[in-house]
């Protein structure tokens, strides 16, 4: 560690430096909730690690500032063969990458590169597959090498990847934040030097900032890269200052030692809307937090008890108590900022009498005993899911539902989930690439009903799974769309979920910060972001 | 004194080992492996899972784990952090000077501040003086970590703005680390401005963290000051027409401290274990705030050699404190 340092050190002088006769060298300060792991994302699951990344690195592809939109990154341009399993990119000539240390690049971003990043998730006998313990989550997760044939160098500028089989999402993937590019050229410097480990600890990427120093748990300095291909970065300086605690977080931004602040505490948000001078921006969160019914279990398989359940929980109270003002009531599966959310879906109302009629048709006047799991720790869609579990209790035992509150240990528990021991319990998810098909396919497909599958309803449908199956195997976009629609009117209808609310999230931000956009997927990003003087 | 030296040095061994198996087996105990943390929802294939605890050496058991680790240590390997793959000892030895230089100056701040004081309401016993710094200490005692450390930072960051919130450096400073100590390095670098920096982000934390053991050692001062005050030998000291304050400073402190001394050792203990909470509050890169992390993402080497390492730190603190009693009070020297 303290030798990185101490490479590192000399970058700064070299940065104090340049910034130095500028007085007003614009330095944009972000407290972040945490310390990474390290600075490459392939090998992370974490928003927090993600974060620091990001400044540093650019993807094949990516997603645009503040959208879910895919747009280009080092690939100018990509082909799509009619078959929907050859996927050619043309990559941007000109891309510099940034020098740290000693280490000078001779050449720009090249097919070389790609090749060599993916290889390294991919290749087990990579040299640097073990590099940083080697587990590529994400790339596993996303099941690239299944779903990866070959990856070619066409030419310099021209990879070609083949797929086994069609997958829209496919391009969605290559912008998440695991599949970034890294120098083939910075690996084999780092090799020849015998210190293969630092590259993954001091990061050389394309990105529109430069890494700089990491002062281990405290600051994470960057500079702007001048010769970005992108355009030079309006701010000078880009500085991390890790910050645990939300309530010292707060705190700073208001005595001016940050300019940018995540995750606020909920408690304080009152104060904050209230506050002149400080910006509270909010946004819909890419996430949904729900009540799975286990459909393989009495007296779930039954439609009518299932919708009888979805009207006589009283939503809205859940989400004014447990969100407190950040949250949206929920009626389809997937956010209602993601494409192809069908609008126009009719919630259940709350009404216990009927539900009490519907649970009499099915067999159950005097209702039944059940189970209603929720998970121990706080998650991003569910802020207290002990306390939304009490409320549920509260509104079932009036239709004569009586729920036994289930916990175990967050690991336990989504593993018994998984395995369908439940009646009904509670999740939710956070959106990975922003493709409807990682919300529908993932959590209420058939491939995913097995035991130890996502889909925790165990809920198998067959006109609704071939809709997404279908939306999956195509790639227009219009033509998705209108799948994806139709099989939320399908989950409407078998009701498997009594879906809960989506989560909203918050940023504190200085007066002084321009044109700071919140990204969907939960990660920060500060390109094209201005101070005011 | 030798033979004492060596007695004192045989009891750590089996402390040592206490805790090195404590800590193994605490962080075990606690449900959740550091795989099963990270996967979040998605959840992880249970041959992948299989995989990956194959490759940390999870799989393995327990005994076989404790075995290889406690081989390890004994060589001086600590192992990798499963979070970041850095050595544990290089980890810790980064942010060591962190917590130390934040202990130190708490600790001097809790004497500097806590001895005259216990002294002066030892001699002005009964008085409105004495009754108020007892009742100080016995609030500063009581006062949890957490809100204080928030309330001063309202007070005097937030609201007067003389104190930066958190953090160790003004972000305009970088200053190159040579011994970790953010003092000394600024003063080595020359950058004086940064000193000064330094020791503003010093003055909350420190007090913060000195609060409890400046209440323990007024308190503890002041009743050993009592008790020597009443002895014999002060009595004649004062009928021999020595000045009141000869007498004080002279017969009485130096008899009185050695109660005093045992405490300020205890202390250290309580120090690091505040710590803890400080740094997180104060965003201080020490290791308080690194073990924290490693119990979140149950990163069991790296909570195991922390706590290992501290523990050493304040066997070895405990261990300079009884060889100072021999200094103070040759009577324990010679008794034993």
């Amino acid at each position: 560690m303290k030798r990185i340092l101490l490479g590192a050190g000399l970058g700064v002088a070299a940065a104090l430096a340049l910034a130095a006769p500028a007085q007003a060298a614009k330095t944009l300060v972000y407290c972040s909730e945490g310390s990474p792991e390290n600075f490459n994302p392939m090998v992370n699951t974490t928003g927090t690690s993600f974060d620091v990344s990001l400044p540093v690195y650019n993807n094949l592809v990516e997603f645009e500032r503040g959208g879910t939109k895919v747009v280009p990154g080092l690939a100018e341009s990509w082909e799509i063969s009619d078959d929907g399993l050859t996927y050619t990119f043309h990559l941007r000539k000109g891309a510099k990458w940034h020098s740290v240390g000693d280490f000078k690049p001779t050449r720009d971003a090249n097919a070389d590169d790609v090749l060599w990043s993916f290889n390294r998730q991919w290749k087990t006998d990579h040299p640097f597959h073990k590099v940083s313990g080697g587990a590529y989550d994400y790339f596993n997760d996303m099941a690239m090498p299944t779903l990866l044939k070959s990856i070619d160098k066409v030419d310099d500028y021209t990879v070609k990847f083949v797929l086994n089989k069609v997958e829209a999402p496919f391009l969605a993937n290559l912008a998440m934040p695991f599949a970034p590019i890294q120098s083939a050229e910075y690996a084999e410097f780092l090799q020849k030097k015998n210190q293969i480990d630092k590259m993954d600890q001091v990061p050389v990427g394309t990105g529109p900032f430069q890494f700089v120093a990491y002062q281990k748990d405290a600051v994470i300095r960057y500079k702007t890269f001048e010769p970005f291909w992108g355009g030079r970065a309006p701010i000078d300086n880009l500085v991390f200052a890790i910050t645990p605690d939300a309530a010292v977080r707060y705190a700073k931004l208001k005595a001016g030692e940050c300019n940018i602040v995540p995750y606020p505490n909920p408690a304080d948000l009152e104060t904050m809307k209230k506050d002149t001078s400080i910006t509270l921006m909010e946004q819909e969160g890419l996430n949904v937090g729900y009540l799975a019914f286990n459909t393989t279990k009495k007296p779930f398989d039954d439609v009518r008890v299932r919708r009888a359940l979805n009207m006589a929980i009283d939503k809205k109270a859940i989400v004014d108590a447990v969100y407190q003002g950040a949250g949206v009531p929920a009626k389809n599966p997937i956010p209602p900022t993601m494409w192809s959310y069908n609008k126009d879906i009719e919630d259940y109302p709350f009404d216990p009498e009927r539900a009490k009629k519907l649970l009499a048709e099915a067999g159950y006047p005097n209702g039944f005993e059940s189970d209603l799991w929720a998970m121990p720790v706080q998650r991003p869609y569910n802020p207290n899911a002990k306390r939304m579990a009490e409320m549920m209790q509260a509104d079932l035992a009036k239709i004569g539902v009586k729920a036994k509150i289930v916990q175990y240990e967050w690991g336990e528990y989504r593993k018994r989930l998984q395995a369908g021991e439940h009646l009904m319990g509670m999740m939710g998810w956070t959106g990975d690439n922003g493709d409807p098909d990682n919300f529908l396919n993932v959590l209420l497909g058939c491939e995913a009903a097995r035991i130890g599958g996502s889909n925790i309803s165990k809920w198998c449908n067959k006109e609704f799974d071939d809709l997404t199956v279908q939306a999956k195997r195509t790639t227009d976009v219009a033509a998705r769309t209108k799948l994806y629609e139709q099989s939320q009117v399908i989950f409407k209808e078998e009701a498997p979920w009594f879906p809960v609310a989506h989560s909203v999230v918050h940023m504190a931000l200085s007066k002084n910060v321009v044109d700071y956009k919140m990204e969907a997927f939960g990660i920060h990003r500060f390109y094209g972001v201005d101070l005011k003087q | 004194m030798l033979r004492f030296i060596l007695t004192r040095v045989s009891l750590v061994i089996p402390t040592f080992l206490g805790v090195t198996f404590l800590t193994f087996l605490l962080i075990r105990l606690v449900p959740g492996d550091p795989i099963e943390v990270r996967v979040g929802e998605r959840g992880i294939p249970p041959e992948r899972l299989e995989q990956l605890r194959h490759e940390l050496g999870l799989d393995q058991s327990l005994w076989h784990q404790f075995l290889d680790y406690i081989g390890g240590v004994l060589s001086g390997d600590l192992g990798l952090s499963l979070v970041t793959r850095n050595p544990v000892l290089d980890e810790f030895l980064t942010l060591f000077p962190a917590t130390i230089e934040l202990a130190a100056l708490a600790m001097l701040f809790a004497t500097v501040v806590g001895l005259p004081a216990g002294i002066i309401a030892a001699v002005k016993r009964g008085s409105i003086f004495d009754h108020g710094v007892m009742g100080i200490s016995l609030t500063g005692y009581s006062m949890p970590i957490f809100w204080w450390g928030l309330l001063l930072i309202l007070f005097f960051s937030v609201g007067l703005g003389w104190t930066p919130v958190s953090g160790r450096l003004d972000l305009l400073y970088y200053v190159e680390p040579v011994t970790g100590f953010m003092l000394i390095d600024t003063l080595l670098a020359g950058e004086y401005g940064a000193f000064w920096s330094a020791l503003h982000h010093l003055i909350l934390p420190m007090v913060v963290l000195g609060t409890v053991p400046l209440a323990v050692v007024a308190r503890m001062t002041r009743s050993a000051m009592l008790e020597v005050l009443g002895e014999d030998y002060i009595r004649t000291a004062k009928a021999k027409g020595l000045a009141g304050k000869r007498v004080i400073g002279l017969h009485a402190l130096r008899n009185a401290l050695i109660p005093v001394v045992t405490v300020i050792g205890l202390q250290v203990g309580t120090l690091l274990g505040g710590a803890i909470l400080t740094e997180t509050i104060f965003s201080w890169p020490g290791v308080g705030k690194w073990l924290i992390e490693s119990i979140n993402r149950r990163d069991y080497p790296a909570l195991q050699g922390g706590v290992l390492l501290i523990a050493s730190t304040v066997m070895a603190v405990n261990l300079l404190v009884d060889l100072l009693y021999g200094v103070l009070n040759p009577r324990i020297r010679h008794s034993r």
